[in-house]
């Protein structure tokens, strides 16, 4: 009978070194650093081969495209003509190299998690705050490379009155620096919440199949079990669309971020 | 630990959980006046549609911050 103590739903998201490689680590003057290869590098060096090579090859220049190039069309009109263009406009073109690579880094990195046995790597918060904080760090840096000093204008509103300016500017600066904080927990909110509950249905499915075993009565347990494995099926299908969602969603919000400082003095 | 401080996690990842009634209600509001504005105009819809899951996206994402907060009293307090 499965027992309270052994439903441990978080320990799918430790990080554990990889046993069959070698452990590698550096002392240095404050400890000893471990480099050792986890499961996340092991996932995070797949999914970054998988675009590569994906790219690579799909990138073929063929004037009528096959279906891989096809498909690899699809993912750069949908970062170039949704994206990009719409939000930032005629000046987003530089940053179309970036937004594409996070879009599909994410959305790799998001769908390889619901591999049954995998690794999701954007489950960690550490992943998930670097890369946000990689947003932020571009967004701060175009901004006072594009604006100077006019960068701080991005906090003071057109056509608002000086004396309502006194509480809105601090609103505006707080809200600019939640803008990491919400971008990294949306996405580790989103992966953590879609596998404790797919873990949670899985756990149900064990369960109540153990204790229909009992035989007489408690064989509609069979039926709670069939009813869980079918919750576990229609929720992988709901995370496929999550993955894709959240990748897309924080692909946006970062064209959101530079649009703001990019078209701060043409009011795009 | 002692039974008082997990049953007081086990309450406190609970009323957390309260803070979803506005992620449910926003959702439903959200795709209630999509539907709404797509019986008006159907043909405008589908270009409107990358906004919707846009504003699904960020809407959920406050519910969601509740549940990490659910989770950081009930696993990590």
């Amino acid at each position: 009978m499965l027992t309270m103590a052994e439903i441990q739903p978080m320990e799918q998201f430790l990080i554990h070194k990889v046993s069959w490689l070698p452990s590698l680590g550096v002392p240095t003057p404050y400890g000893y650093l471990d480099l050792s290869i986890t499961n996340s590098v092991l996932t995070m060096i797949g999914a970054a081969l998988a675009i590569s090579v994906f790219f690579l090859v799909s990138a073929q220049g063929k004037v009528v495209p096959g279906r891989l190039q096809a498909f690899g069309e699809i993912i750069y009109d949908l970062v170039d003509k949704s994206m990009t263009g719409p939000m930032i406009g005629d000046r987003g073109r530089p940053f179309l190299p970036y937004v594409f690579a996070l879009f599909s880094i994410i959305m790799v990195m998001n769908i390889w998690g619901i591999v049954p046995g995998a690794f999701t790597v954007t489950s960690q918060l550490a992943i998930t705050v670097t890369l946000a904080l990689a947003t932020f760090a571009m967004v701060i840096v175009v901004g006072f490379i594009r604006n100077g000093f006019g960068f701080f204008k991005l906090f003071v509103p057109q056509g608002v009155h000086w004396v309502m300016l006194i509480l809105v500017v601090p609103i505006e600066i707080f809200s600019f620096f939640a803008r990491p904080v919400t971008l990294s927990m949306r996405l580790f909110g989103n992966m953590i919440g879609g596998h404790v509950v797919l873990y949670m249905f899985g756990s149900f499915v064990v369960a109540m199949g153990l204790f229909a075993m009992h035989g007489g009565l408690a064989s509609l347990g069979f039926l709670g079990s069939g009813l869980s494995l079918f919750m576990v099926v229609a929720l992988s299908a709901l995370e496929l669309v999550v993955a894709f969602v959240q990748a897309f969603v924080f692909a946006a919000l970062t064209c959101t971020y530079l649009s703001d400082v990019v078209n701060l003095d043409h009011g795009h | 630990m002692e039974p008082s401080v997990h049953a007081a996690k086990l309450i406190g990842a609970g009323l957390a959980m309260t803070g979803v009634i506005g992620a449910g209600a926003g959702l439903g509001f959200l795709f209630g006046n999509y539907l709404q504005a797509a019986m008006r105009n159907p043909s405008a819809a589908a270009g409107e549609r990358g906004m919707l899951f846009f504003g699904f996206a960020v809407t959920e994402a406050m519910g969601i911050f509740a549940l990490v907060m659910a989770l950081i009293i009930l696993y990590a307090g």
